[in-house]
């Protein structure tokens, strides 16, 4: 006797979830394995290069980033500077101490407010906290680039995905570097990787803050949390429109941030413009990849 | 454009015509009911599978088959509801394995297509030339939900059919079939698995919905998988059900995602633009005074 059809279970597809990070999901293993081939292939058969320069905040990125570079070079080759400036909190030291302690790699702590102040200071005393942070991101670049000439390593950036994106870096500072291993993973992926390699709690947990002010916070100045805009940065990238993100269930309010920081940055993701002249200009006639 | 698809995967009894199909508009009442705009019901369904001699005492016409459903579905469903169903089929002093594209409204009915098998199994268990005469044409056809295209159990299982309906305009592969299990060494059953494996790659490669209804239920001590799924156009898994138990699958099909998909990967484009060579390869093929194999 055949069941009745009343009786048969209606098997439904999940509706869509805008809470869902499913999109956001790797694994750590594959990628954390990835990446460190990626790092030695850049810079030691690439560039014949086998020192790392990572310039180490404290947060999550910079600690995945010296965490991978230890792996890919060794504690011994792996160079990372603290480089405080005066309203550095106490704290973003004593993590980056702690990511030094758990690897053993060399640390240096070098401070910059001479650096930046000797600007800021004596020439532009109100300068506002945007201009601060970028003076101090353009003095520690320097710093690390120069620390790579000294001991004949590499800079490794430490910018993820989600603040390229949102153009939430200082342009030709935090983006300097010639090799980011981090650049292609959403902020959430880093936590996913930063859990993997074992990067202390209390970095994992504390929020991301460009450490410029007391109780700033990354997600205060964007407006957004990570967590929401990189399940809607996800989607943008993967072809959605900002309308099908609102129709699926997307905060409308949320969306246009992200939208808005996307679609208004995106000549930051770009070297700058130069004025074509010639039939061989660069990177538009004259084309050579760059491991050419 | 979105629409509500249901998967009905059930048993059929064994050669009963009457019974199924009340089975089967009950079912379609059922999807019709839970928000169904279209359900697709498996291979065969109106009398099970293996028949051998006995598909001639089963066949019906795919007008037969409409207006038996039509009867039954009348003054039971409220808003229109597309069925694709499949059956031994008459049809011009022939006995094909069909599926028909059925498209009923509260008070009338239109078959929209029906897809003649292209491929006939025969060999190991299968006997199908020797019992159906064989479809010529693999078709794609317009619906209120866009173009479709039907496959009919190894028709799936050549990439050219799903490539063919694709040129031709599908946007959703309906594929039904009745597939006794064979290969028990792994977690499922080795011809499920190949299934999940061909249904995800032809909406892979194609950039389209594909709609899976597989038959359940043992015959002579055959017993069909079941195992029916419903695809996206990126290749994912969106909804399945159990291997070998009767239930129904629901998804929301939404056709802006085989826009995206084929933005995304545009393999089909790609096949468009180099058609005229593939196209005299395969002629080239043809004409080979040794064809393989």
């Amino acid at each position: 006797m055949p069941a009745t059809i009343d009786s048969l279970p209606i098997i439904r597809a999940p509706r869509f979830d805008p809470e869902s990070g499913e999109l956001l999901r790797i694994n750590p293993e594959l990628v954390a394995n990835f990446l460190v081939r990626f790092l030695r292939d850049e810079c030691i058969r690439g560039r014949g290069i086998s020192r790392a320069i990572v310039g180490l905040s404290g947060g999550i990125d910079s600690s995945v980033t010296t965490y991978l570079c230890a792996r890919a070079f060794g504690p011994e080759n792996t160079h990372a500077f603290r480089l405080p400036y005066k309203v550095s909190s106490p704290e973003s030291l004593s993590h980056a101490r702690e990511v030094t302690d758990a690897l053993g790699v060399h640390e240096r702590t070098i401070d910059i407010t001479a650096m930046a102040d000797g600007y800021l200071s004596e020439s532009e005393e109100d300068a506002s906290p945007l201009r601060i942070g970028n003076v101090c991101a353009r003095c520690r670049i320097t710093v690390l680039f120069d620390q790579s000439a000294k001991l004949n390593g590499l800079p490794i950036g430490t910018g993820n995905k989600t603040e390229r994106m949102l153009g939430y870096f200082t342009w030709h500072a935090d983006d300097a570097p010639p090799i980011n291993p981090l650049g292609d993973l959403y902020k959430m992926q880093v936590y996913q990787l930063a859990e993997y390699l074992g990067v202390p709690e209390a970095i994992i947990n504390k929020p991301p803050t460009a450490d410029l002010l007391e109780g700033q916070t990354d997600e205060g100045d964007i407006g957004i949390s990570y967590a929401k805009a990189d399940r809607i940065l996800v989607r943008l990238l993967e072809g959605h429109s900002a309308e099908r993100l609102v129709e699926l269930g997307f905060e409308e309010k949320e969306v246009e941030i992200v939208w808005k920081r996307v679609s208004g940055t995106h000549w930051k993701r770009h070297l700058p413009t130069v004025a074509l002249i010639s039939s061989s200009a660069i990177n538009e006639f004259y084309l050579r990849p760059v491991d050419f | 454009m979105k629409f509500t698809a249901a998967a009905v995967q059930i048993a059929p009894v064994k050669a009963d015509y009457a019974a199924n199909i009340e089975r089967v508009a009950e079912a379609a009442v059922r999807c019709s009911a839970d928000g169904a705009d279209l359900a697709v019901f498996p291979e065969t369904v109106l009398s099970g599978y293996f028949l051998q001699g006995g598909v001639a005492e089963v066949a019906v016409t795919a007008e037969q088959a409409k207006a038996d459903l039509a009867e039954r579905l009348t003054g039971k469903i409220e808003r229109p509801l597309d069925v694709v169903v499949g059956f031994y089929e008459r049809h011009d002093g022939h006995i094909y394995n069909c599926a028909a594209h059925i498209s009923f409204s509260p008070s009338d009915a239109e078959i929209l297509h029906v897809h003649r098998k292209f491929f006939l199994p025969t060999y190991g268990v299968f006997d199908e030339e020797r019992f159906v005469a064989r479809g010529r044409d693999i078709s794609a056809y317009s619906t209120r939900f866009g173009r479709f295209a039907m496959l009919i159990c190894e028709d799936t299982w050549h990439s050219v059919t799903a490539t063919i309906a694709a040129l031709k305009g599908a946007q959703t592969i309906v594929a039904v079939a009745a597939s006794p299990a064979r290969g028990f060494s792994g977690e499922s059953f080795a011809n499920l698995d190949h299934y999940r494996r061909l249904l995800r790659a032809i909406s892979e490669e194609h950039g389209l919905w594909t709609i899976n209804a597989m038959l359940v239920g043992f015959e002579g001590g055959k017993g069909f998988t079941g195992g029916s799924v419903i695809v996206d156009p990126f290749g994912k898994i969106v909804v399945e059900g159990p291997a070998t138990e009767e239930f129904i699958l629901s998804a929301e099909i939404d056709l802006a995602e085989v826009a995206r998909a084929r933005e995304k990967f545009p393999m089909l484009a790609d096949l468009v633009s180099v058609l005229e060579d593939v196209a005299r390869e395969m002629q080239e093929v043809n004409e080979a005074e040794c064809p393989q194999p």
